[in-house]
């Protein structure tokens, strides 16, 4: 027995868990040693040298430029619909009783519990029932719908911590409602919503499979890799352009799980 | 300021919602049940509801009657073969996912320092939110004919193995890349962290008073193991399955990028909407997923799966 109560594995534990973690990294190893190789129309490994110019390439180029845009746009938009939305479900559910109460939550979770294909296929036909053609829009609502469930897990989370007695002490001492929201709720939960708003823009930001059926013609930044990964004609940039975006989902949920760290549902345990 | 003797509207309206909490909840709920009952459940219904029309033989249009033709083309050998490889794989994937995920939850919960732990949770966590293509993409790197795995074997001389393991006949194939076991490995790694997190969930939720009465009681580790924690732990485990099984039903892109090409249900969804045209038929496809995955619900939930989720 150590000093904190727990006791030593087993060579064969240890082991085993290493194996484990190890098969989680180590291709996410392989993507960055890629970005880095002078090679140009094979995986051949190992690399035959390095350089550093695919970087300047993948970044003077318009298309990837254009989809990484659109995909930045789309994915603030959806986050900012799932915070709206998801505190609002979650204000509901905390505050009060009522009848379907429990599916609520069902029903939130729902667009990520069914395979996203299923999600996608429902939303292109009804746009083609009513046909409303393919824009910024249509991705944007497929996004939010799957991103409310991220936003009001966090914000529930932390609400269900916090002390009913906080409301009506507002109230006493001669606040409205909206002031109580204003001073005492919104600060109160501000880095749930922050970390609830960071991970569905990660969520966002790197989702295909709903995106590949409402985009039509358009392109955000995980539909030009997906052509990539389909009919690869630029494997470098390719190679770059997956650094990229690694980092930029990687900093959000950094953020999101800092902030929440000290607490028992640490954002991000649950996709 | 005359506003203790004359209400503003504000201070109305927020009178009048306290008053009247289901005014207020009302107007909480209606918003977020307006988009997912119309937008996301309206969607979901009209999809189901175009699987019982069909596709006019003659003329290839759309017929919007309500008919079962559609149902009785989807129960055919050919897709048989379809359902029983999506269902095989998921299956072979949760087992699999199972037995990697169980040692790197025991040991974060039961032997890994505070600091430790915090660590290898970010580890697990990492992975599971980073680009889902990225990862796939991964693979494509790891697995191809002239990459890394073949270079690998070669320095440890085990070409012999790695050629013997793709000469297996069904799951082998003339690379890694191209094969049903590439496709089943980047299954594999893209979702083990759905699976490692509901186990360390359900691990954390064994008191440790359980282990030491049982201990107290004489059994060595290895009993205490068996016969305690693993019983305990196994709600996770079927939790941790719901997701790995589900997401492997309705993927249609790693198999389009690393594998065979033999059709798995998303992709023959995906092939159907798209280049068929034939929205009947991929409505009905879309029915197996969800009927599939409603029996395991069931099932999960009688197991107590959901109070480890």
């Amino acid at each position: 027995m150590r000093s904190d109560g727990k006791p030593r594995a087993s060579w064969s534990l240890r082991a085993a868990a290493l194996a484990g973690m190890a098969f989680l990294h180590v291709p996410l190893f392989f993507i960055i040693l890629y970005a880095f190789s002078v090679e140009e129309k094979s995986f051949v490994f190992p690399l035959p040298g390095l350089t550093t110019k695919w970087f300047a390439v993948a970044f003077q180029r318009e298309d990837i430029r254009a989809a990484l845009g659109l995909s930045v746009r789309v994915a603030l938009m959806s986050t900012a619909i799932a915070i709206v939305l998801g505190t609002l479900a979650a204000a509901a559910v905390w505050r009060s009783r009522f009848f379907g109460r429990e599916s609520i939550s069902l029903l939130l979770i729902l667009p990520i519990a069914l395979p996203g294909i299923i999600t996608g296929i429902s939303l292109r036909s009804a746009y083609n029932l009513m046909d409303i053609p393919f824009s910024f829009w249509t991705i944007v609502i497929g996004h939010a719908t799957f991103c409310i469930v991220v936003v009001y897990n966090n914000v529930l989370a932390r609400l269900r911590r916090s002390a009913p007695g906080m409301i009506e002490a507002s109230m006493d001492l001669g606040a409205n409602g909206f002031q109580t929201f204003r001073y005492v709720i919104l600060p109160h939960m501000a880095t749930a919503l922050l970390a609830g708003g960071m991970l569905a823009f990660a969520l966002s930001f790197d989702e295909v499979i709903v995106t590949t059926f409402t985009a039509g013609q358009q392109t955000t930044l995980p539909i030009w890799m997906l052509s990539e990964l389909v009919r690869p004609r630029e494997r470098p940039v390719t190679n770059v352009v997956a650094v990229f975006v690694i980092a930029v989902t990687l900093v959000p949920i950094l953020i999101a799980f800092y902030l929440t760290r000290d607490t028992h549902e640490a954002a991000g345990s649950g996709k | 300021m005359t506003a203790a003797a004359r209400p503003t509207p504000l201070q109305r309206l927020s009178s009048l919602l306290y008053l009247h909490p289901r005014l207020l909840l009302l107007l909480l709920l209606a918003p977020p049940l307006l988009w997912l009952g119309v937008i996301y459940l309206g969607s979901l219904f009209a999809l189901l509801l175009q699987s019982f029309y069909y596709i006019d033989p003659f003329s290839g249009t759309i017929v919007r009657e309500f008919s079962l033709s559609t149902y009785r083309e989807l129960f055919t050998a050919a897709n048989a073969d379809i359902f029983l490889r999506t269902v095989l794989m998921a299956a072979a994937v949760t087992v699999a996912a199972a037995i990697i995920a169980f040692p790197v939850a025991y040991y974060m919960v039961r032997h890994a320092s505070l600091k430790m732990k915090a660590l290898l949770f970010l580890g697990v966590m990492l992975p599971l939110w980073s680009s889902y293509l990225v990862r796939v993409y991964a693979w494509k790197l790891l697995l191809a004919k002239e990459g890394i795995v073949t270079w690998f074997a070669e320095q440890l001389h085990l070409t012999w193995l790695l050629d013997a393991i793709l000469a297996i006949p069904v799951i082998g194939g003339p690379s890694l890349s191209i094969s049903y076991i590439g496709t089943f490995l980047v299954f594999l790694y893209i979702w083990l962290p759905f699976m490692i997190l509901p186990i360390v969930a359900a691990l954390e939720r064994v008191p440790r008073s359980l282990t030491e009465a049982s201990a107290d009681l004489g059994a060595r580790p290895g009993q205490t193991f068996r016969k305690v924690v693993f019983p305990l732990a196994v709600p996770g485990v079927v939790a941790g399955s719901i997701f790995t099984f589900s997401l492997t039903l309705g993927d249609y892109i790693i198999p389009r990028i690393v594998g065979n090409s033999r059709p798995f249900i998303g992709l023959a969804i995906y092939q159907l909407q798209g280049v068929a045209g034939n929205i009947p038929l991929a409505a009905a496809f879309t029915v197996v997923p969800i009927v599939v995955m409603a029996v395991y619900l069931v099932i999960a939930r009688r197991m107590g799966a959901f109070s480890a989720l």
